[in-house]
């Protein structure tokens, strides 16, 4: 513990009497932590010169429930991780245990998850970059973009009938195929969505308040970034190309033609330039997923995981049987070690289950990327100013969901 | 007798007439305050994309009033270990220092009733710049004394923000207006609005005074981009973190006060008070001339409140050492070197 402390902490550049400090309490509820976690400071005027943090003060023991439930049950706890983008968790999850159980996907289950998966990029995106501004007090941005995410709500609702915590496809694929307003509802924002969201960079990417106020701060080499573990655009930020979905690519990402956007400062200014270059990324990605999704069915023949239909429940034993054993937990699942990662909304998002071959995991761990960056905000503030500690906050978008698990 | 002998000698007219006036300006001023947060809601929701307000009557018109009955009723809290009598004292100063600005302003032109004139000015001061600039530095205890007593380090911070803040951008404030002084050659505001008369507003002469001059108005109002004193994200609240029902709303109600006000000394000052072009060749009586006159000044009042509300809802905040640098090391330099070229012209052209 001495020897952390003394690797995090930035000799203040004057010397101070340890008195002359003052300690303010930056959470665990205060509007800048945008949930629930604490920073004790310790600042000198305003200049920050050390930080404690306090976490889990929404520890759900997520990794402890999930070693008693049936896999399907597992999908709703993932909703509420990284709720800002709850459908890539959610899939990341399913993919996970499509690899255990090595079941063969069809390709149209994969370009419709890749729809999602990329409007949920673009709503989580669109929060952190929007909130940035709105902690240094331009708020129309945020109001602005949030309309857009409302319309991304609105995809989702049609999908799955859930907004915020969506439970989004099961294990094999989605509970139903697209329906037509779900269809209209996509080629609308893929129409509209550009247009407000120039509107939206006009606004702040040359604006010269909020590049004085985001250049050079809250940076972080891509050395110390890589050894904290970063991935992400937090990561790609600071000039490090690492991006899941090429680097190790999962449901089809081979198919797409799309760039990887590097910064190479790493500061809160190449975070959100990263994180706007990713969300026209995003949509480029779903356009071309979007024109070219294959005919096919929207789920795979994973029987002992996928719920047969309803109306082959009343009429097939079979049916009936695999029904059964689904709703009540008794499918087996193979004895077996996966890692699986997905690119989610904040950084390299992972699933570790080991499977003893009961009806549940022997053991599943989440990897998430709030929890490493958030442990790499001592060292980025320290020095700084309060108000730079904000956009911090904000820029490594934080999420008390996924931090505390 | 001799207390007698005092009030015969006052006179009463001139007293009556004052007290009228008094009456009429708080109840705009604060008319205009309070409907001045309407219009900032609206207009931050037509930026928004909003509806914003309609609950409250047609447009919500009724909303302020919906909103002073809401702080009114509310439960009062002050915190335990405040400084009690310095924390009711704070919103007070505030508020009282904020309306204190209304004497000097010249509203329009000489009313005549009965052939008698009836000056629409509280107190024609001879000084009257270092009047406005005296009163709305007194802001300042008000916002230091409440975020003091409050017992709180988010407000102490606040406070020590917005103290500075007021002290810096003072100096860049009366240093820009120097050359509007030399130019008229007088302090009163009366003098200074009837030298622009016809195009001679002084946006045109001195239109880096006016840049200076509003921006520092806008930090004066710890408004966005300065308002770093509340920055809800960073210090919760600032100042007024502890204060809650009435006595917030003084707070913020004080703040548009002085918003009101900043506009009104930038119309008066920079475009032209009470006059318009060719508006002495309209061939209005005296009195329809006084009235066009006021309309006139409130006309361009509302158009500043409004560049104000505007300027809020798009531009992100400056940080602490950012604002101290702008005020410091880039307002003072240009103000100085403003006056140095003002003075410079006059020799060279007026002789």
């Amino acid at each position: 513990m001495e020897d952390k402390k003394k690797d995090i902490t930035i000799e203040p550049t004057t010397r101070v009497n340890e008195q002359e400090l003052t300690t303010l309490n930056f959470g665990p509820i205060h509007p800048a932590t945008h949930g629930v976690m604490q920073n004790i400071l310790k600042v000198n005027g305003e200049t920050i010169v050390e930080c404690d943090q306090t976490i889990g003060y929404i520890h759900r023991a997520f990794e402890k429930i999930a070693e008693h439930r049936p896999f399907y049950q597992i999908t709703p706890l993932t909703d509420r991780l990284n709720y800002c983008s709850s459908p890539i968790n959610n899939i990341g999850w399913h993919l996970t245990v499509e690899k255990l159980i090595q079941a063969d996907i069809p390709k149209r289950v994969d370009y419709m998850r890749v729809i999602i998966m990329e409007l949920a990029r673009i709503s989580d995106h669109l929060v952190c970059n929007s909130v940035i501004a709105a902690d240094m007090g331009a708020l129309t941005g945020f109001t602005y973009v949030f309309q857009w995410r409302e319309k991304i709500y609105d995809i989702f609702e049609e999908v799955c009938g859930a907004r915020l915590t969506t439970n989004i496809g099961r294990i094999g694929g989605f509970e139903r195929d697209f329906n037509p307003a779900a269809h209209k509802k996509i080629k609308a924002f893929l129409q509209g969505f550009s247009k407000m969201f120039n509107e939206f960079k006009a606004m702040l990417e040359r604006n010269r308040i909020f590049m004085d106020r985001t250049i050079g701060v809250g940076g972080i080499s891509a050395e110390r970034a890589l050894n904290y573990g970063f991935t992400g655009p937090n990561l790609r930020a600071c000039g490090v190309d690492y991006d899941v979905r090429v680097m190790n690519p999962y449901c089809s990402y081979q198919d797409f033609d799309f760039t990887i956007p590097i910064g190479s400062a790493g500061d809160v200014y190449d975070r959100f330039m990263v994180r706007n270059r990713e969300i026209e990324e995003s949509l480029k990605m779903i356009k071309q997923a979007y024109d070219n999704l294959p005919e096919g069915k929207h789920y795979g023949e994973v029987p002992e995981f996928y719920l047969p239909p309803k109306a082959d429940v009343f009429t097939k034993m079979e049916a009936l049987i695999w029904h059964f054993k689904i709703v009540m937990g008794e499918s087996d699942v193979p004895v077996g070690e996966v890692y699986h990662a997905v690119e989610g909304g904040n950084g390299e998002l992972g699933f570790y289950l080991v499977s003893d071959g009961g009806r549940a995991a022997y053991r599943l761990h989440f990897r998430r990327p709030c929890f490493i960056y958030y442990q790499a905000f001592p060292e980025i503030v320290c020095g700084g100013m309060i108000s730079d500690a904000v956009m911090t906050m904000s820029s490594l978008n934080v999420i008390a969901g996924e931090l505390d698990a | 007798m001799l207390v007698l002998n005092t009030f015969a000698n006052w006179n009463w007219v001139l007293i009556t007439d004052k007290l009228i006036l008094i009456g009429i300006l708080f109840a705009v001023a604060l008319g205009i305050a309070a409907y001045s947060t309407l219009a900032e809601r609206k207009i931050a929701a037509f930026m928004q994309d909003r509806i914003g307000p309609d609950r409250a009557g047609f447009f919500g018109i009724l909303q302020p009033i919906v909103d002073g009955v809401k702080s009114i009723m509310k439960e009062e809290i002050i915190p335990g270990r405040a400084h009690k009598f310095l924390f009711i004292l704070g919103p007070c100063i505030f508020m009282t220092v904020a309306l204190m600005t209304y004497a000097i302003i010249p509203w329009g032109k000489d009313l005549f009733i009965n052939g008698k004139p009836f000056s629409l000015q509280l107190a024609d001061l001879n000084v009257g710049i270092l009047y406005s600039f005296a009163i709305v530095s007194l802001g300042v205890y008000g916002i230091m004394i409440g975020g003091w007593a409050s017992n709180n380090k988010f407000s102490l911070l606040g406070a020590v923000r917005a103290s500075t803040q007021m002290i810096s951008y003072e100096l860049a404030m009366g240093l820009s207006l120097i050359p509007i002084v030399m130019m008229a050659s007088s302090l009163s505001l009366r003098d200074i609005t009837e030298a622009q008369a016809g195009w001679n507003w002084n946006i045109f002469y001195q239109p880096l005074a006016f840049i200076i001059f509003f921006t520092c108005a806008l930090a004066e109002c710890n408004r966005t981009p300065f308002d770093l004193a509340e920055t809800e994200s960073e210090l919760i609240g600032g100042y007024h973190t502890e204060y809650s029902s009435m006595k917030l709303a003084l707070f913020l109600f004080g703040e548009y006060v002085n918003v009101f006000v900043s506009a009104t000394i930038i119309s008066i000052l920079f475009l032209g008070g009470y006059h318009f072009p060719g508006m002495e060749n309209l061939g209005l009586s005296p009195n329809w001339l006084s009235i066009v006159s006021i309309c006139t000044l409130f006309a361009k009042i509302f158009f500043m409140i409004f560049v104000f509300m505007w300027i809020r809802w798009t531009i992100p905040r400056f940080r602490y050492d950012q604002l101290m640098k702008l005020g410091w090391q880039i307002f003072i330099p240009l103000c100085i070197l403003n006056i140095l070229a003002t003075g410079l012209v006059m020799t060279l052209f007026t002789r």
